[in-house]
């Protein structure tokens, strides 16, 4: 089966830092918080004036760059997205306890996830650049000298490698809403091929812009719950109509476990295994079977050595879309049997919105941190359960569990299915 | 360890619309820049660039995508309908999860962007169309091909500016090795829009001369910048096994190396860093330098690039150690469609035994101390072929192709 080669011939891929600049809260402290109150951070929509929107509600990070620690000059020539990843990356670094000048440049690399790229600072310099939208032939004179930067979403892996002094291979991986999952996977790849002991990887996205809004409104994706906002996140309740767009940036260290070791670290958790499989269906459509998320699936349980009954805890995509959410479920019935029933299930775009491309790896990060608490986040705003979806998805309050491994899912446009799974350190699951 | 084979090849280029338009126009250094005819650029500084000609969509692409795509996405179509031709695969005869698909992009779907974000202020949020969702984003071509062949395998995008396609090969070939038998490898670019354009200019780097002639001149003496071009190629990337499986002709050659680096800030004291990848996608094939017989540049018509990546080569082959060419000198710089389509002139040229020529340069800068392959194609044995490219903002990349039998 493709896919399963990967772990005989690798070494092994762990995580010993973390950094989120999330809806609720900037940092890991603050977010983790808000996953376990099973609090949520979605509101009316600040960033701009979103009154002539059918969707005019999103989960927005309180995020002030400078208080961030950005220089002013980083502050001027970023993308907000690109704050975000910098900021992630600068917590994830200091966590991971290495110093970015006693690392091997050459032998450091960087995966950076992203939907959108820089669309926010795109946009706004268009609306210049345009008059408002009124020239076609659009006025360079009025151009900001980084306009390049921000229409190649490469810059933000570029931010990040600058920020980490990476020399070894760097890039950002687009792959739409799986682009979070895909970038840290990408990153643990570098590693297991040994081009690579250290990358920092993550993904970040900033859509809250008006461009971004109105194409999501234009195939009513987004929920119109106008009038609440803070429960208008639903996935998995009868009640849901569409997902709430959400922002932010999760950043991992990820290591080779030899290095890790080697140097005293604490392990958080392990990446244990990995597949992505298109639906060759639709570019927004899923159907109802669920069948390639399934052998995603399927194959990363493989690569970790693990059944079904192992995964303690999936995280799943569950945006409050209908046909995700019953595409997801018999995904998850389709590759863990008798124990999809059993085993809890959360969304936490329940409480942060759908940030994505950002989303994947912000959940990446959210399993790691369940690993470390045993603690399993909420599916908030779930009261009215859709009889079509019979798993036990954790509703509205957080849970102790022995956790040894998880698994992360990710759905996305371009038909993308994406799996991992985490196993905690020492457990003797999903590692040699 | 798996051999990653190439057996089909489809372009959509300046030079060329299909594999063997591009590769004579290359042979005969043919310029195929000219004033942008997309929109009128006469007001802007640079006004030059590479247009793929006689590109119409419906010949290429299905009339019911054609709205729903931006033109980069008709280019990857097309690219990509060419070379499961000519690689003779019929995808619905080989394991759906078995096929992936792997695409670079630069600047996603930037025309048809433009288009609808010109509603959106012009006229109101109600006016964005359904599409823009799904084609403005940068995975947009990778999602097509997968939904267009029913390849259920892994997909991938990579963005890293002009090394993207070199970069996207890469993964390709990580897909192989981890179990696909084959890969739809693409990289493709069209942003000769307005805004494209535009914030193309606050680069730096593009040359504002309005002679196409005399426009895009690598490594000369009056190289002031490059020229923007739209198009790309796609690559057919296959195992051993797979081809046997299904009775396949020859394959144009193999991938032999790869490396990836990235250069140190603006104002480091570090050095610049494609050297390391250079020696690193080397010793990934198992090559010494004299093993590579042609070197295709990344070319970038900057002086002090230029410079930088002369010092690269010189340092890796010795003064004038082996040949170097840049045939992009005749399509512009295509950012996520030049990998692709390098990577496919340089196997052209290992089949056809050929160095396509450098248009353009006349006067090479003497310290570069290079063997630049001038305006006439070369005769030579060619085993090894590198293939080199760097993207804005300190990406590089370098990749080695060979014969397949070697």
């Amino acid at each position: 089966m493709i896919g399963e080669r990967h772990p005989a011939c690798g070494r092994d891929v762990v995580v010993t830092g973390l950094g989120v600049v999330a809806p609720g809260g900037i940092g890991t402290a603050a977010f983790w918080r808000l996953l376990t109150a099973g609090a949520t951070a979605t509101r009316t929509i600040t960033l701009f004036d979103a009154s002539g929107f059918r969707s005019r509600i999103a989960a927005e990070c309180d995020f002030d760059p400078a208080a961030s620690g950005l220089s002013p000059q980083q502050i001027r020539r970023m993308d907000r997205a690109a704050q975000f990843a910098v900021v992630a990356a600068r917590e994830a670094l200091a966590d991971s306890g290495l110093h970015t000048d006693g690392l091997d440049p050459s032998r450091t690399g960087v995966a950076i996830g992203s939907a959108v790229g820089c669309t926010m600072s795109l946009e706004e310099e268009y609306v210049v650049l345009s008059d408002g939208g009124r020239q076609w032939l659009v006025d360079h004179s009025y151009g900001v000298p980084h306009l390049y930067r921000h229409m190649v979403p490469s810059t933000l892996a570029m931010e990040v490698a600058w920020e980490a002094k990476a020399e070894g291979p760097v890039a950002l991986i687009s792959t739409g809403c799986t682009s979070g999952i895909d970038a840290v996977a990408h990153g643990a790849q570098l590693i297991r091929e040994g081009s690579a002991d250290v990358v920092v990887a993550g993904a970040t996205d900033a859509p809250i812009s008006p461009i971004t809004v109105a194409c999501f409104d234009a195939i009513k994706a987004t929920s119109p719950n106008n009038d609440d906002p803070e429960h208008a996140s639903r996935p998995f309740d009868k009640r849901r109509d569409g997902f709430v767009l959400g922002e932010g940036a999760a950043v991992l260290v990820l290591e080779e476990a030899g290095h890790a070791l080697r140097r005293g670290a604490e392990i958080r958790a392990r990446i244990a295994g990995y597949a992505a499989r298109g639906n060759a269906y639709h570019m927004t459509g899923l159907r109802p079977d669920g069948r390639e998320m399934a052998e995603a699936i399927t194959v990363s349980m493989a690569q970790a050595r693990l059944n079904p009954e192992d995964i303690d805890y999936v995280n799943a995509h569950g945006s409050g879309t209908k046909q995700n959410d019953r595409h997801e479920t018999a995904a998850f019935k389709r590759s863990l049997g008798e124990h999809a029933y059993r085993v809890p299930v959360s969304s936490i775009k329940s409480m942060i919105g759908h940030s994505l491309g950002a989303i994947g790896a912000i959940e990446v990060a959210a399993c790691v941190l369940a690993l470390q608490h045993q603690v399993v986040p909420p599916t908030a705003n779930l009261s009215v359960p859709d009889p079509e979806c019979d798993l036990d998805y954790t509703p509205r309050t957080a849970r102790e569990a022995r956790l040894d491994a998880v698994l992360t899912v990710g759905s996305g446009f371009g038909g993308f299915q994406s799996a991992m799974v985490l196993t905690r350190p020492g457990t003797g699951k999903g590692g040699r | 360890m798996t051999r990653v084979l190439v057996t089909g090849l489809g372009v959509a280029a300046p030079t060329g619309l299909g594999v063997a338009a591009h590769w004579s126009a290359t042979l005969a250094g043919r310029v195929a820049l000219a004033p942008i005819s997309r929109f009128d650029a006469s007001r802007y500084p640079v006004s030059v660039a590479g247009e793929v000609p006689g590109f119409v969509a419906r010949e290429h692409v299905p009339g019911r995508l054609i709205p729903q795509t931006d033109h980069w996405t008709h280019l990857g179509l097309a690219t990509a309908q060419e070379a499961l031709d000519d690689a003779k695969i019929v995808p619905s005869d080989l394991p759906e999860y078995e096929m992936a698909v792997v695409t670079a992009a630069s600047s996603g779907g930037t025309e048809f962007g433009q288009r609808e974000i010109e509603r959106l202020w012009s006229k109101g949020p109600q006016h964005v169309g359904a599409y823009q969702s799904i084609a403005w984003f940068y995975a947009a071509t990778t999602g097509q091909i997968s939904i267009r062949y029913g390849m259920r395998g892994p997909c991938s995008v990579v963005c890293t500016e002009q090394a993207g396609g070199l970069d996207a090969i890469a993964q390709g070939r990580r897909m192989l090795r981890d179990g696909a038998r084959i890969v739809v490898v693409g990289g493709t670019d069209a942003s000769l829009c307005p805004y494209g354009l535009v914030a193309q200019l606050s680069q730096g780097r593009l040359s504002t001369v309005r002679d196409p002639e005399r426009a895009y001149l690598p490594f000369d003496v009056d190289a002031c910048g490059h020229v923007p071009g739209e198009g790309g190629a796609t690559l057919i990337l296959e195992t051993a096994e797979s081809m046997a499986s299904r009775g396949a002709g020859d394959p144009y050659g193999a991938v032999l190396g790869y490396a990836a680096t990235f250069d140190p800030p603006p104002g480091s004291r570090r050095p610049p860093t494609l050297e390391k990848a250079i020696v690193g996608a080397l010793r990934d094939a198992g090559l010494r330098p004299r093993d590579i017989d042609v070197v295709f540049a990344d070319a970038a018509a900057v002086p002090e690039l230029d410079r930088a990546e002369a010092a690269a080569i010189a340092n890796v082959f010795g003064p004038y150690g082996v040949p170097v060419t840049a045939p992009k000198s005749m399509t512009g710089r295509l950012y996520a469609g030049g990998g692709t389509l390098d990577v496919v002139t340089a196997l052209l040229a290992l089949r056809d035994q050929v160095i396509p020529p450098t248009a353009g340069t006349v006067r090479q800068v003497p310290e570069d101390r290079i063997d630049l392959v001038g305006r006439h194609p070369r005769q030579a044995r060619l085993r090894h072929a590198l293939i080199l490219a760097r993207g804005y903002g300190g990406f590089n990349a370098a990749l080695v192709v060979g014969d397949a039998n070697a």
